[in-house]
């Protein structure tokens, strides 16, 4: 009887995936290989490697090996087959379409979308003559409404930043695949401790891993995981795929390399040709950051819990959108789709709107005030007038970025304080709010 | 019909046996166009130490990486250990029933190449059997080089890494 693999733990692979010590020192750490090349043996080798015949290392733009170990790393813990990091999260999500847009090509996406990914998606992408069609996700049968025979994907972002929105990532993974596309999550603000879209059927999951991978507010990232269980050749709709490339001397990457060809094209195409790439350095940065992203995201969960219920009952506050509270409307899809908690980054309603919320983020003292998320410390943001202010009044309120909206990321700092914090910021709005209205 | 080994997850430890353990590969449907998957995989396997030797009548009488062309496995002049299917599957049984006639120890079914039956009948004849598995990409993953290319490979170890040997 043949003996099964052993299956480990998400605690164990967050530490061990990915990283051997090294076969010729022993170094136990993986080493930052700050290096831009590679030698060859002899040019035989070389161009073995340049048609990807063998496997091994040419240039740092397209691999390089602590990046490489960072890599296995995101997408053992996804449960992915392969995945590309690359220089930002927004450079995931450009990569993430290149391998399967041509011009002319659609895309449908959820409109509760970070701000930064809508202007990407609405303004830039169109120079590419690429088209998003935006719809409401809270019916996933609007994704199947606005389907065209040029849409090549399917977008979601789950536990939306700001909106904290819960999308039904199996119902829109079902309406993908009826359509013969794939479903492509970003799962920056879930990381996959509390989120695993590839296994509600979701083929394709981004990061920016300057996020809660990270972990620590060092180091820009961002990744792109495949599951390799996307069929590309179902339907003609993905040449890129299933053709061949003429960069490639007529190599078919779907054919080639089989259920990892998406990996494959992603990285000897896109990244190599658009150059987002990821710092050995900042590889390293985030990969130490990963070790810990168990606990780390525990007690970010258990402060946001506890930060939510106490701003539901304070007296400035005019609402709390918590998908951990009972409140929320997003609380039974939370259960579903994030069993070990909603994230820590959420938002609360200001009593006395634009003002108000300017008070509070300009007041606190622990909390820091800047455009990120997912860091140890905890920061504050107004989007309204920072990340989403290029917007239009319209977008801003679809996004859950209205005027009265302040957004929190909760770190990791001792709870009673960060409350304590908030409570004085608040206080102050409130006054300041009560003397104005005089 | 054997149930014994699982055909859709075989064990590292059922993989590495069958990679390390044997030296002589009949590649059946290697083709002489350079940038083909078997091409890919026959030079790969050659400069991992494996002897390769191409089956394919359509290329009769060429020599494909060095080495000479066969029409089948029976007229392979050498002790085959592995034979290496790149064929659809529906051409697999008479492969299997010639490689079990040799006496091959292993049938390596490629990627997208699956014949349920045949495999059975070579299990009953005491071969091992690998389906839906790219040998290139299995030694790849085991050896590590696969994760150099951001792959999962599965492997969790606190083992320095090193190639097959």
């Amino acid at each position: 009887m043949t003996k099964r693999n052993d299956a480990y733990g998400f605690e164990t692979r967050a530490i061990h995936a990915g990283a051997q010590p090294d076969p010729v020192t022993g170094a136990r750490n993986t080493p930052i290989y700050q290096t831009n090349a590679y030698v060859f043996d002899d040019v035989d080798h070389a161009a073995s490697l340049f048609n990807l015949q063998t496997f091994g290392y040419i240039y740092t733009r397209l691999t390089n090996p602590t990046v490489a170990v960072l890599e296995e790393r995101v997408a053992n813990l996804e449960g992915g087959r392969g995945a590309v990091a690359c220089a930002t999260g927004h450079a995931s999500q450009l990569l993430a379409l290149f391998s399967l847009m041509q011009p002319g090509d659609e895309f449908i996406s959820s409109r509760y979308l970070y701000g930064g990914s809508i202007t990407q998606f609405v303004h830039t992408f169109k120079k590419f003559g690429w088209h998003v069609h935006l719809v409401d996700p809270h019916d996933p049968e609007n994704f199947r409404r606005a389907l065209t025979p040029k849409c090549k994907a399917i977008f979601g972002e789950q536990l939306t930043n700001p909106g904290g929105v819960v999308i039904d990532l199996e119902a829109i993974a079902k309406i993908a695949h009826e359509a013969g596309i794939p479903f492509i999550v970003d799962n920056t603000i879930g990381s996959p401790y509390l989120s695993q879209p590839l296994a509600w059927g979701a083929d394709i999951v981004t990061h920016s891993m300057t996020k809660f991978l990270g972990g620590h507010g060092t180091s820009m990232g961002g990744i792109v995981v495949e599951s390799g269980k996307f069929d590309w050749g179902q339907n003609d709709k993905f040449p890129t795929m299933t053709q061949p490339d003429p960069a490639y001397h007529g190599l078919t990457f779907y054919e080639t390399f089989g259920d990892f060809g998406y990996t494959m094209k992603t990285r000897a195409v896109g990244l190599r040709d658009l150059g987002p790439s990821l710092s050995p350095l900042n590889a390293f940065m985030i990969l130490t950051g990963i070790e810990s992203l168990p606990v780390r995201m525990e007690r970010h969960v258990s402060n946001a819990q506890k930060i939510a219920d106490y701003l539901e009952g304070h007296p400035a506050v005019a609402w709390v959108s918590y998908a951990g509270l009972k409140s929320s409307r997003y609380y039974e899809l939370a259960k579903k789709y994030l069993p070990k908690g909603a994230g820590s980054v959420f938002t609360f309603g200001v009593k006395g709107g634009y003002e108000a919320g300017v008070r509070v983020v300009e007041n606190v003292q622990i909390f820091s005030h800047l455009a990120n998320v997912g860091d140890t410390r905890s920061l504050i943001l107004h989007p309204a007038s920072t990340t989403h202010r290029q917007l239009t009044d319209e977008q801003r309120a679809t996004a859950g970025a209205g005027p009265d909206v302040v957004r929190l990321s909760i770190g990791l700092e001792t709870v009673e304080d960060l409350i304590r914090d908030l409570d004085q910021a608040l206080a102050i709005a409130l006054r300041r709010g009560k003397k104005a209205a005089e | 019909m054997s149930d014994v080994i699982d055909r859709e997850n075989y064990s590292d430890e059922y993989l590495l046996d069958i990679l390390k353990n044997n030296r002589v590969v009949a590649m059946v449907g290697a083709s002489p166009n350079w940038n083909r998957p078997s091409s890919f995989a026959m030079k790969y396997l050659q400069s991992k130490g494996y002897r390769v030797i191409p089956v394919n009548p359509v290329a009769l009488g060429q020599e494909i990486l060095g080495e000479k062309v066969y029409a089948n496995l029976k007229e392979i002049p050498v002790k085959v250990d592995i034979v290496d299917i790149f064929r659809r599957s529906e051409a697999v049984p008479p492969i299997v029933d010639d490689a079990i006639a040799i006496g091959a120890k292993v049938v390596w079914m490629q990627l997208g190449v699956r014949h349920d039956e045949a495999a059975a009948k070579a299990e009953r004849a005491g071969l091992k059997v690998v389906m839906n598995r790219c040998m290139k990409i299995e030694f790849g993953r085991l050896s590590g080089e696969l994760s150099w290319s951001g792959i999962n490979s599965g492997i969790i170890s606190s083992k320095r890494r090193k190639l097959i040997a």
